[in-house]
């Protein structure tokens, strides 16, 4: 079980949390084909090794963040808010 | 077999004057305070202990600690069985009961040993094989009798189990001289340290060996004893009987203090706090596992009477026992000579050490040690004769093709194959291994993350050296320094493989799954060559002791048969638990009604009272209806239908999700999310809104009224409020962050009174409530404040069941109060209380759908009828990019239409699909609800049918399991189509 770094409340069991997936995502527009909708729909990228991800401190504060986690040793990288650019 | 008790001083862990009496397979037996079960079975001379998996083979006790492959018992009987319990980590007790396991009618006399002389008709692999005609499922039940070993309790466990939570600078695993210095060396550079040990005592081995006569004497370093002390001085946290079996991410470490081992169902006992799960989250761990020793392989080495040469050391020493009279060691390792020696010492007779290694593999150092002891080099065991104890013994020299060489007496062979760190947790925590070729065993390769190893299980076996590395560690590690590369070695030379070459009879690799030499050899043969395959072929290491005497070797071997180095076959996959764990101690207090702890009504006695039968809806616990003295569920629920119908009824709807969204873009908000457009809902009105997810699929409904400018008031289903609110939230946070909304989930903050009926409002004002809620005055969907008694209420005039129907909602803490003023007034409007079931039929009778019940996860909005708000909405919303794909508007998809039996009497089941001949065939729908219609007097159901809304009126046929049912296509909904009823 991970410990999640929460960036109201602190590192926390992964418990408390629920991974809402891949981040920064953007929605095509409505005028775009099926396949296009499809795709953003259906599929998404399996990186091994540095993934960007939205996570909610569900059974806490309620707050949506990014995370940066290595998907192979589960290492967290950084921290920063759902609005915010990606770090370098 | 003739082990048998030393005399004092050996057995430094006993207490010999506290005699303790236990039971085995009925015979009662006599022990000492300090003995294990396998300590005292092996002082009684009981060599038989049980029978193998497979093969039902004799079986005794093979080692002397967490490792045994075969010592398995039950413990005790009825709620407190323990079931495949290692004898040789079971603490003595007064009127202990142990069984043997896998055996029948005894371990004496096994039925089961006959599988023995169909042993070549069951090498690895044999299911895939053989017992397939004419059907694996005639053998199938036989087999699977026969699978397992012990026999597990039939009834709940009366025992508790906790959890706790703990924090540590510094974990230390392992209780001997290299975790202890480790601990001292931390807690000294001022690390909060946390040590474990999986037995009793601290110290390892020198807990008991000190003492004893002809023990090894420690060289400068300090004794352990001084350690303890001085752990206890620093502030180490010590906790014994604490086994760590898993390192999971982030450096959790979880591990299983033993309180109760017995348990407390013995005779009278009420269930007693029997296991406490640890959950430790530490900055750094480090782990002083220790090793295993390896066995020998030679035909025969499954026998009574064989065991490992450390574990027969531990047995004299500790425990005052000895294997045998006349004892022979089969080694491949140096340290085998200095087990002898002090066997010796504490008066075993060992007659013979034979050495699998030429003279030149064998260190200078080790000397011949007592004037008794013959050492045979080069040599092995060929034959070991004695079935259920060992006779004599023949060795063959190491060259030789089975030239037998001579016949030694022998009741007792100790096997000292050399030794096996134990990596098990530093693998869990990611770290690699290598392969040490001159004492043949894997290491550690550098420190893993976040964890690093000490001692033994590091590869470090000079004492010295070893206690010396840990203190660097542990100051090191405290100090959140980089961990100190280990000094392996110390172990001596020992060969990889130790079975000699062309020798026939069975030779045991895994002494719990009989698994053989051949059997590793097959499995090469038809090409498992991968050390996972060879795992789960033959199952060798998928045992209780998983491989801990039996890995290694396996390896070895698969890389002998395929031409590689043990490296190159490396090892399977080390997971948690490192050993058996119980189901209570991972379920802690989430048992029985905490397993999944219901919602109750507010005013849940009230409704007890009315002689409600509960049942569990989603989380709820919820009245399915109020039977009347001997009425059925059944007939209740159409009563009850029935006088909602005619008169009033009160339905407790609190669990009904109810949502306050608040802000200045609200209106604009909820246009996003809902199907239909809430921004022109006037104040005080309500509407009927669907909620889609970006797929388009229908997942929620309820009504959305509007209290004011800013501020609307959402029902959802009470399943769905958790998800929707999350969702809103989702959108709020993620996505369209410039607008100003909040959201307050209120479900359990009002309860919610639900009257409705043709009486609904004559009762509600006989009961006093304000006229401004009459319907006259209120129109069917708006939403108007009131008071009662000063209490504040949200009435609703809305209605599922069809008829004229009020929701009160009222603050939580008063809903007893509203249920009490209505229920005074209830028997002179023939009013009833209604539950879930009459809801049901209700609702059905009018086609209104039920989320979940009706709709599924393909279910779009047009499916529903509800097509039309569609096209009209200006704004945008979730799902609607999914309407316009092609699947969206294909013709024959399933719609909801309305269902009669075509003889008007028989009940349309539930799930029956709708075809135009019986299965096997294309299905064209399905029934989603039906329910007899008290009103009508016949069943009424919904179902889905593709092109249905085109359909009304068409004959279909209802298969359901093996029987068919003509219906029609109704016109629905089956009462009050024009909805007279509602908007009176």
């Amino acid at each position: 079980m991970m410990q999640i770094p929460c960036i109201r409340c602190g590192a926390r069991d992964e418990h408390e949390f629920i991974c809402g997936g891949t981040s920064h995502i953007a929605r095509p527009a409505l005028e775009q084909d099926d396949v296009v909708w499809g795709e953003y729909l259906f599929f998404r990228d399996n990186p091994k090794g540095r993934h960007l991800e939205r996570w909610r401190h569900v059974y806490g504060c309620g707050l949506w963040f990014n995370l940066v986690r290595d998907t192979v040793t589960h290492e967290v990288l950084a921290v920063y808010a759902i609005t915010a650019a990606p770090p370098p | 077999m003739t082990s048998h008790r030393l005399p004092a001083p050996s057995g430094t862990c006993l207490d010999r004057s506290a005699d303790v009496s236990f039971e085995f397979n009925g015979r009662t037996l006599q022990g000492f305070a300090g003995d294990t079960l396998a300590s005292a079975l092996l002082a009684n001379g009981v060599g038989l202990v049980g029978r193998s998996f497979k093969l039902h083979r004799p079986r005794g006790i093979f080692s002397c600690g967490i490792e045994e492959p075969t010592g398995l018992v039950d413990l005790g009987e009825g709620a407190a069985r323990s079931v495949n319990v290692r004898a040789t980590l079971v603490e003595l007790q007064q009127n202990l009961r142990a069984v043997s396991v896998n055996c029948w009618p005894s371990v004496s006399f096994d039925v089961g040993a006959i599988s023995g002389a169909f042993s070549a008709l069951l090498p690895a692999g044999f299911y895939y094989k053989t017992f397939k005609w004419p059907s694996w499922h005639l053998f199938e039940p036989a087999i699977r009798r026969m699978a397992g070993l012990g026999r597990a309790a039939s009834e709940p466990d009366p025992d508790r189990y906790e959890e706790i939570a703990a924090d540590a600078d510094v974990l230390v695993i392992g209780g001997g001289p290299a975790g202890l210095a480790a601990a001292v060396s931390a807690a000294q550079a001022g690390a909060a340290t946390l040590l474990l040990t999986s037995g009793s005592k601290f110290g390892g081995s020198e807990s008991w060996r000190a003492a004893s006569p002809g023990a090894a004497v420690p060289g400068d370093a300090p004794p352990v004893s001084e350690l303890i002390a001085s752990a206890g001085r620093l502030g180490v946290r010590l906790l014994n009987r604490t086994l760590a079996f898993g390192v999971y991410d982030h450096n959790l470490v979880c591990a299983r203090e033993s309180l109760h081992p017995l348990g407390g169902a013995r005779a009278g006992d009420r269930g007693v706090l029997r296991e406490r799960l640890w959950k430790i989250r530490a900055r750094s761990i480090i782990v002083a596992a220790g090793a295993f020793e390896r066995p020998m392989i030679f035909p025969g080495n499954d026998r009574p009477a064989v065991m490992l040469a450390g574990a027969a050391l531990k047995y004299a020493h500790a425990f005052g026992v000895a294997p045998g009279h006349r004892v022979v060691i089969a080694a491949n390792s140096d340290s085998a000579y200095r087990v002898a020696e002090s066997l010796c010492g504490a008066g075993v007779n060992v007659t013979a050490l034979i050495d699998r290694r030429a003279a030149a593999d064998i260190a200078a150092s080790v000397s011949g040690g007592a004037a008794k002891l013959r050492v045979i080099r080069d040599a092995g065991i060929v034959k070991v004769s004695g079935s259920r104890a060992v006779r004599s013994c023949t060795i063959g020299g190491a060259a030789g093709a089975g030239a037998r060489y001579e016949h030694l007496d022998c009741d007792a062979i100790l096997s000292a194959g050399g030794h096996a760190p134990a990596v098990h947790l530093h693998s869990q925590a990611g770290g690699k291994l290598r392969w040490l070729s001159e004492s043949a065993m894997f290491v550690p390769d550098g420190a893993a993350r976040g964890l690093a190893s000490v001692g033994a299980c590091a590869g470090v076996f000079a004492r010295e050296a070893a206690l010396d590395h840990a203190a660097r560690v542990g100051a090191a590690l405290a100090r959140g320094l980089a961990c100190p590369e280990a000094a392996v070695g110390g172990a001596g030379r020992s060969l990889a493989a130790t079975h000699l070459p062309n020798v026939s009879g069975k030779q045991f690799v895994d002494l719990q799954n009989d698994v053989t030499l051949s059997d590793v050899r097959l499995a090469a043969q038809e090409n498992y060559r991968s050390v996972e395959h060879l795992k789960r072929y033959t199952t060798t290491g998928m045992g209780t002791d998983q491989g801990k005497t039996s890995n290694i070797n396996a390896l070895v071997l698969m890389g002998e048969y395929t031409g590689r180095e043990p490296a190159e076959v490396g090892t399977t996959k080390f997971r948690p638990p490192f050993a058996p764990v119980t189901l209570g101690l991972i379920a802690g207090r989430r048992t029985g009604a905490l397993y999944r702890p219901l919602k109750r009504l507010p005013d849940e006695s009230w409704h007890r009272a009315r002689g409600a039968l509960f049942e569990q809806f989603g989380n709820w616990r919820r009245p399915a209806a109020y039977p009347l003295p001997g009425e059925s569920l059944e007939d209740a629920a159409q009563r009850e239908a029935l006088a909602v119908r005619q008169s009033a009824g009160l339905l407790d709807g609190s669990p009904l999700g109810k949502l306050e969204v608040f802000g200045a873009d609200a209106a604009l908000f909820l246009d996003l999310m809902y199907l239909g457009t809430m921004s022109t809902l006037p104040i005080g009105q309500a509407r009927y809104g669907i909620l889609l997810n970006e797929n388009g699929i229908v997942v929620d409904d309820g009504i959305v009224a509007r209290l004011g400018e800013q501020h609307y008031w959402i029902n959802t289903t009470s399943a769905g409020v958790e998800r929707t609110a999350a969702a809103f939230e989702e959108w709020l946070q993620c996505e369209y962050t410039n607008l100003k909304v909040l959201i307050t989930p209120v479900t359990s903050r009002w309860a919610n009174v639900t009257v409705a009926g043709p009486k609904a409002w004559e009762w509600l004002a006989a009961a006093g409530f304000d006229s401004l809620l009459a319907p006259l005055s209120m129109p069917h969907m708006t939403l108007r404040g009131a008071r009662l008694d000063g209490v504040p209420l949200r009435v609703l005039r809305a209605s599922f069941s069809g008829e004229l129907g009020y929701e009160i909602n009222v603050p939580a803490e008063h809903a007893g109060d509203v249920l009490a003023r209505l229920w005074a007034h209830a028997e002179r409007f023939a009013a009833v209380p209604y539950g879930i079931e009459a809801l049901e039929i209700l609702r059905t009778e009018k086609g209104f759908i039920h989320i979940g019940t009706d709709t599924d996860g393909t279910t779009l909005p047009g499916d529903i009828g509800l097509a039309r708000g569609v096209d009209r909405k200006r704004a945008n919303f979730v799902g609607r990019r999914s309407l316009l794909r092609p699947a969206a508007r294909d013709p024959s998809r399933f719609q909801l239409v309305s269902l009669s039996p075509a003889d008007g009497r028989t009940r349309l089941p539930v799930g029956g699909q709708i075809a135009a001949a019986p299965p096997p065939t294309q299905t064209e729908g399905h029934v989603t609800s039906s329910y007899m219609s008290p009103e009508l007097r016949a069943p009424v159901a919904l179902g889905m049918l593709s092109r249905g809304f085109q359909r009304v009126g068409e004959r279909v046929q209802v298969h359901h399991l093996g029987a068919t049912i003509e219906a029609v296509v109704a016109q629905g909904p089956f009462i009050d189509p024009k909805g007279e009823r509602l908007r009176g």
